[in-house]
């Protein structure tokens, strides 16, 4: 029932939230995270970046994230939109948009799905810098903040 | 047979995406990468016993123990980067 598309062409996310929101009419909250290409990152120019991903099981991993999700809260519908290929500054990445009843559900569902988006589903990044292409590191802020979810029964 | 699949700098560092091997001579994870990191020193510098690494059977993560069977996809990756 959830959409999770893994692409390599951009998205809209006027688009997105019309064609959630004409699916339900009890949704009263929408909260919505997108992640864009930065110029910078580690203390070096990104002039841009390619997005790997493992076909098959990325889809499987984002399903399962959002699943846990609509677990925890009271989730009526979710959209998950991941680019692959290449990309350069200041173009979209990622999109986790979340519908619930009310605000708090959504809001927690976005950033829960997101968390674990960070440290489960297999993309990885390879960005061009001034010094030549580079994959980029795993942060261990990024494993902080899904750890966080784990404290909170 | 078991089908391996190697992504990202793990993919560039040994040079290819993929490969079948024949089930035999390793039944775990553990097992396994002990025998590609005796293929030599770009496998040995790969998949170094640092945690920089991440292994998926039939695309579920999995721990080192975890025991394999014929048929299995291994997928041998860094740690995601993904969002």
């Amino acid at each position: 029932m959830f959409t999770i598309s893994i692409q390599t062409q951009d998205f809209d996310l006027s688009v997105e939230s019309a064609k959630l929101r004409s699916r339900h009419r009890d949704v009263g909250a929408l909260v919505s995270f997108v992640g864009v290409v930065r110029d910078m990152n580690d203390g070096a120019e990104v002039s841009s970046m390619t997005l790997e991903h493992y076909p098959g099981m990325t889809e499987k991993s984002l399903a399962e994230i959002v699943n846990e999700a609509a677990k925890r809260w009271r989730l009526i519908d979710a959209t998950v939109i991941h680019r692959v290929g290449a990309l350069l500054p200041t173009d979209q990445i990622v999109l986790v948009m979340v519908a619930s009843a009310h605000r708090g559900d959504a809001f927690q569902g976005c950033e829960f799905i997101m968390d674990y988006l960070k440290t489960d589903a297999p993309f990885w990044k390879k960005e061009t810098t001034p010094d030549g292409a580079r994959w980029v590191d795993a942060k261990s802020a990024d494993h902080h903040a899904q750890q966080r979810w784990s404290q909170i029964p | 047979m078991i089908t391996l699949l190697f992504f990202a700098s793990i993919r560039e560092a040994i040079g290819h995406d993929r490969e079948t091997i024949a089930f035999d001579g390793f039944s775990t994870v553990e097992e396994l990468l002990n025998l590609l990191r005796a293929r030599g020193e770009s496998y040995r510098d790969a998949l170094l016993p640092a945690k920089r690494w991440r292994v998926a059977v039939n695309q579920d993560m999995v721990d080192v123990t975890q025991a394999l069977k014929a048929g299995d996809e291994v997928a041998i990756f860094p740690p995601v980067t993904g969002g």
